[in-house]
């Protein structure tokens, strides 16, 4: 258990069975009485912001929370399977739950699943992955100095701008925080 | 051959150029032969050949050319033995930002040096009374630290309103004093264990005197710091320090901000802070700070019951957008009823599980032989230089917070 002391900016606690991170807290102590902490919390399941005051001495119960390196290992009707290669144990996320992480998927990608209470509710693929690209209007010679740019639809289904002289089959280095290309990757 | 005058960095700024000079500094930057040299308020580039370690303190010896120093030759005065800047260290805390917290220090000596110029003006007395005392103050909700291999028993005093209540009695009318008070276990952006505390007394006056020199030292202490403006920035707000202050009392901002009674709430120890905490306190001060009167009686603390309403304490706070900065109060001065009160709050830290501390029976020895009618307010100084230097923490605007010790 967590003491009111303990409460620091991403502290994750267990709020009414919802496990939530801590995003602000303040000290607070009105003159000559209790002491307060104030806080503002996030849902980590659904996102959510709330206000909470606990009191000093109240206890919070730390969320189960345990954050897993797998490898992703195939699509599988509406989900995708992963694969923690220490104990080869296989969870499935479906595509709702994995939103646009789907397009940073290939075989073998290592990503970083969230579990609370052994079930999946977050995964972070990867800061950068490299996507080959499937379809691209063709460039222009003597043009590739401009800022201009044009989508390209890469292998997983994802549609990132490019610079005008990417060509299909070029590799592309993709920040996946963003969703932008980062440059085109050698080899 | 004797050697060039020294100056300050910001009295060679304005030196006749060409002059042989020597300067001293930090050596914090380097860039084709040039070297920077940071000084008490600002920095200056030295030409230098020769090689000194980042951060070594230096005197360089040149020729000021109206912007630059030539032809510099440095000697070094020490040199660090670690890597430089340390990011925990304490050049890094002051000098980050281009000194902002460096300068956080010297805008605090400014504020102290015009709270002394407004008491002293006012033929009060700065005092200093022990910081070690035999009762920290039996609050329910302030614990104290002990002092360790103390005989007689010793606490670090939580505020110093036993004593100065003592030279009231002794005679001295009118006192105040700046100085450290500790609280075990307030910590956070507004709270430090140790902070600085201004207290003072006025013997013949009551709480609403009180709240006028309140607002009065606030406004001269605001023109008399760097900015000299009465509208202070904090946290997005813009609050209006000119007097008068806004008033309002405890029942009327419960019912304007929560929609309850304060009356019916104080009942109900633990409902009340939390709707002060929650949904009154943020409101307070925002546009101009508020005095919050008329405490309920079981939170008189200190303060004397007023006269006549006895359900209501004699007591007062004021709030800078949604911050306390002061409690103050019309003193109570009935050694029996005192005697009462400290009496109950003991048995209340026996029954809560809390240290019980003692009773500090000179104080009360003082009420008995008779302290003079006189009300009092503490004002946290920390909090105060926050807002007056717009800075974010009171962590920020002292000389080293607990943290860093």
């Amino acid at each position: 258990m967590y003491e009111t002391s303990d409460i620091k900016k991403n502290l994750k606690v267990l709020i009414d069975g919802q496990p939530c991170a801590v995003v602000w807290h303040q000290f607070v102590k009105p003159g000559k009485g209790q002491a307060f902490t104030r806080t503002k919390l996030k849902n980590m399941i659904t996102g959510n912001t709330m206000d909470r005051t606990f009191k000093s001495g109240e206890k919070l119960a730390p969320a189960d929370l345990e954050e897993r390196t797998m490898q992703y290992l195939y699509a599988d009707g509406d989900g995708r399977v992963f694969m923690d290669t220490g104990t080869y144990d296989q969870i499935t996320l479906s595509n709702e739950q994995l939103g646009e992480t789907a397009f940073f998927l290939l075989d073998g990608t290592e990503v970083s699943i969230l579990l609370f209470e052994g079930n999946p509710i977050g995964v972070t693929p990867p800061n950068f992955v490299v996507l080959e690209v499937k379809e691209t209007e063709p460039g222009f010679k003597g043009d590739t100095s401009s800022n201009t740019t044009k989508p390209a639809i890469c292998e997983t289904g994802f549609t990132v701008n490019v610079p005008l002289f990417v060509e299909e089959g070029d590799k592309l280095k993709i920040d996946t925080r963003t969703g932008s290309y980062v440059e085109r990757s050698k080899g | 051959m004797s050697k060039p005058p020294r100056y300050p960095i910001e009295v060679l700024r304005r030196l006749d150029a060409p002059a042989p000079v020597r300067v001293s500094g930090r050596l914090t930057s380097r860039a084709d032969g040039f070297v920077q040299l940071r000084g008490a308020t600002g920095a200056i580039w030295v030409e230098c050949a020769g090689e000194a370690p980042m951060g070594s303190w230096v005197t360089a010896s040149g020729e000021w050319n109206g912007e630059r120093v030539l032809a510099g030759r440095l000697q070094i005065l020490n040199a660090p033995r670690v890597p430089f800047p340390q990011p925990d260290g304490d050049w890094a805390r002051l000098q980050d930002a281009d000194g902002r917290r460096a300068g956080y220090l010297r805008g605090r000596a400014l504020i102290l040096r015009e709270i002394r110029r407004f008491f002293d003006e006012r033929a009060f007395v700065e005092v200093q009374t022990p910081a070690m005392v035999p009762s920290p103050g039996l609050d329910l909700h302030l614990d104290a630290f002990p002092v360790a291999g103390a005989e007689p028993a010793r606490y670090l005093a939580t505020s110093p309103e036993y004593q100065m209540k003592r030279l009231l009695a002794g005679g001295l009318p009118r006192i105040y004093q700046l100085g450290p008070a500790f609280r075990r276990g307030e910590r956070g952006t507004h709270h430090e264990p140790c902070f600085s505390m201004l207290e003072w007394y006025r013997a013949f006056h009551g709480s609403v005197d009180l709240m006028n020199d309140t607002e009065e030292l606030v406004a001269a202490v605001a023109r008399g710091c760097s900015s000299g403006s009465l509208v202070i920035e904090v946290d997005g707000t813009h609050v209006n320090l000119t007097p008068p202050w806004e008033r309002l009392t405890v029942e009327q901002a419960f019912q304007r901000y929560a929609g309850v009674s304060a009356q019916r709430l104080a009942q109900d120890e633990d409902a009340f802070f939390r709707v002060l905490v929650e949904q009154v306190e943020p409101q307070l001060g925002r546009l101009r700070p508020a005095f919050l009167t008329a405490y309920p009686a079981s939170m008189a603390s200190l303060a004397r019951l007023d006269p006549k309403n006895t359900a209501i304490a004699d007591r007062f706070e004021a709030y800078v957008a949604g911050i306390e900065l002061c409690n103050g109060f019309g003193e109570l001065i009935d050694p029996v009823e005192q005697r009462e009160r400290l009496t109950r709050d003991q048995a209340t830290r026996r029954a809560r599980g809390l240290p019980v501390y003692p009773i500090d029976e000179r104080f009360l020895g003082a009420l008995e032989e008779g302290m003079p009618p006189a009300g009092g307010n503490a004002l946290g100084v920390d909090r105060l230089v926050m807002f007056l230097l717009g800075a974010d923490s009171i962590a920020d605007v002292v000389a080293i917070p607990d943290s860093m010790l």
